[in-house]
């Protein structure tokens, strides 16, 4: 429903609301179909930080849009074609919840049932995320990496310097939101190493961890202002840990072949093969951790940063 | 056989629609992006949808339960989530930079102008 009526409201604040409402919704649906790990990412990631960036564009490219729909009935037309042709396609697909689907007997099972003997960690998630497919989290970590360097091509090279540090934070006013923002930001950070080094035993893990780390810091920024924050977190600091974040995750993999293993490899990492997928999910989740808290971090204060100049260049 | 057992894909399929219809019929490009977004995290309900396992349950592994969900599809998600907050920024980061170029975010101003661009050089 609340995609639905997205689609059909022309005031963009309100859209970008919905789409907060939207993945909350899907986080809620995410813990009925069992994955926990999945709904947290999603309400740190969809509700907080999606919706905080689409706001913080919204007040550089304006809040509403034009009347005009391009060939509204072509496009609904078009829209109801597809989706007849994919409702017939489902038409062979497996039962929903059924055991016996094809997803549930291919490789699996293998990792329902091994993966405690192998890697002796309970959060069979995690396992797959930092070992059996070690490959593909740092591939995502080095696109999360890419993403950043991509906005700060975008938005912040070509950014003169603003004198935006005489202006009052945003809500400077705010006494009581100041306060209790205040004494809130060290348990979320507190919360966020607790999210990073639990990740092996409950839900949660580096992406998390790095997003609510992130959102404290945002949580700073929007309320004691950009500069503000500049000075109290150092950017050529946090664009270093970005990068050593990558680093880290890679030179794992480097080192496991110094010790004589494949890439990502970590059973050689330590004496004991158990002992060594430790070492190893650990030191890469801080990677992970480091990479994605500092990549958020970076991206929001590069967007709030040229709020700004933008305002004096258009007015 | 009942067709109702595929209702999960009913539901992805009309999310990911309302999606492509943000992403064809609306101009903005802030809302293209929105529309992306939807279009999006339909496809990650499918695969969430996909690796629910009735009578199972999360996949942390405790003595007390035999029967889990596929955690495979929890992990590709887990990440792309990650990822497309990535995406969606450099996007974002885009129509801020198009914003300040053209004066607009609407699709068919910025095509006027350069036709118009096109027509002054020649």
């Amino acid at each position: 429903m609340t995609a639905l009526s997205l689609a059909f409201t022309k005031d963009l604040f309100a859209s970008v609301m919905l789409t907060g409402i939207y993945s909350l919704l899907s986080a809620g649906f995410f813990v009925l179909m069992d994955a926990v790990d999945v709904a947290f990412t999603e309400a740190a990631v969809g509700a907080g930080i999606s919706t905080i960036l689409m706001l913080t564009t919204l007040t550089m490219t304006g809040r509403f849009e034009n009347r005009k729909l391009h060939h509204p009935k072509i496009a609904l037309s078009v829209v109801i074609v597809t989706g007849v042709m994919l409702v017939i396609g489902t038409f062979d697909m497996p039962a929903f919840g059924s055991p016996s689907a094809p997803a549930q007997t291919h490789v699996a099972p293998y990792y329902i049932q091994q993966s405690g003997q192998d890697i002796d960690i309970p959060n069979i998630v995690t396992s797959v995320l930092a070992s059996y497919r070690g490959f593909d989290t740092f591939g995502e970590v080095v696109v999360v990496f890419t993403a950043v360097i991509g906005v700060l091509a975008l938005l912040e090279f070509s950014r003169q310097e603003q004198d935006a540090s005489q202006r009052p934070a945003p809500m400077f006013q705010h006494k009581i939101l100041r306060i209790v923002s205040k004494i809130l930001i060290p348990p979320i950070m507190l919360f966020a190493l607790y999210v990073q080094f639990h990740g092996e035993y409950s839900p949660g893990g580096g992406f998390q961890a790095g997003v609510i780390f992130a959102s404290s810091i945002i949580l700073y920024a929007m309320l004691f202002g950009i500069e503000q924050t500049r000075k109290a977190v150092s950017m050529p600091v946090v664009k270093l840990l970005a990068a050593l974040g990558v680093l880290i995750y890679g030179s794992v993999g480097i080192v496991s072949m110094l010790n004589g293993g494949t890439y990502l490899n970590y059973s050689v990492l330590a004496e004991n093969d158990i002992t060594g997928q430790h070492v190893g999910i650990i030191v890469i989740e801080l990677g992970v951790g480091i990479t994605v808290a500092t990549a958020m971090i970076l991206i929001f204060l590069t967007f709030a940063g040229r709020i700004g100049k933008t305002e004096e260049e258009i007015v | 056989m009942n067709f109702l057992e595929q209702y999960n894909y009913w539901i992805v399929i009309l999310l990911m629609m309302s999606g492509f219809y943000i992403v064809i019929a609306h101009g903005n490009l802030v809302k293209k992006l929105m529309g992306l977004t939807i279009f999006q995290t339909s496809v990650f309900i499918l695969y969430i949808s996909v690796s629910k396992v009735f009578g199972g349950t999360a996949p942390i592994l405790d003595d007390s339960y035999e029967v889990y969900s596929n955690p495979l599809p929890h992990v590709l998600i887990l990440t792309a989530i990650v990822v497309g907050v990535a995406t969606t920024a450099l996007g974002l980061a885009l129509a801020v930079r198009i914003k300040e170029a053209y004066g607009t975010v609407e699709e068919d101003v910025i095509q006027e102008k350069d036709l118009q661009q096109e027509g002054s050089t020649e």
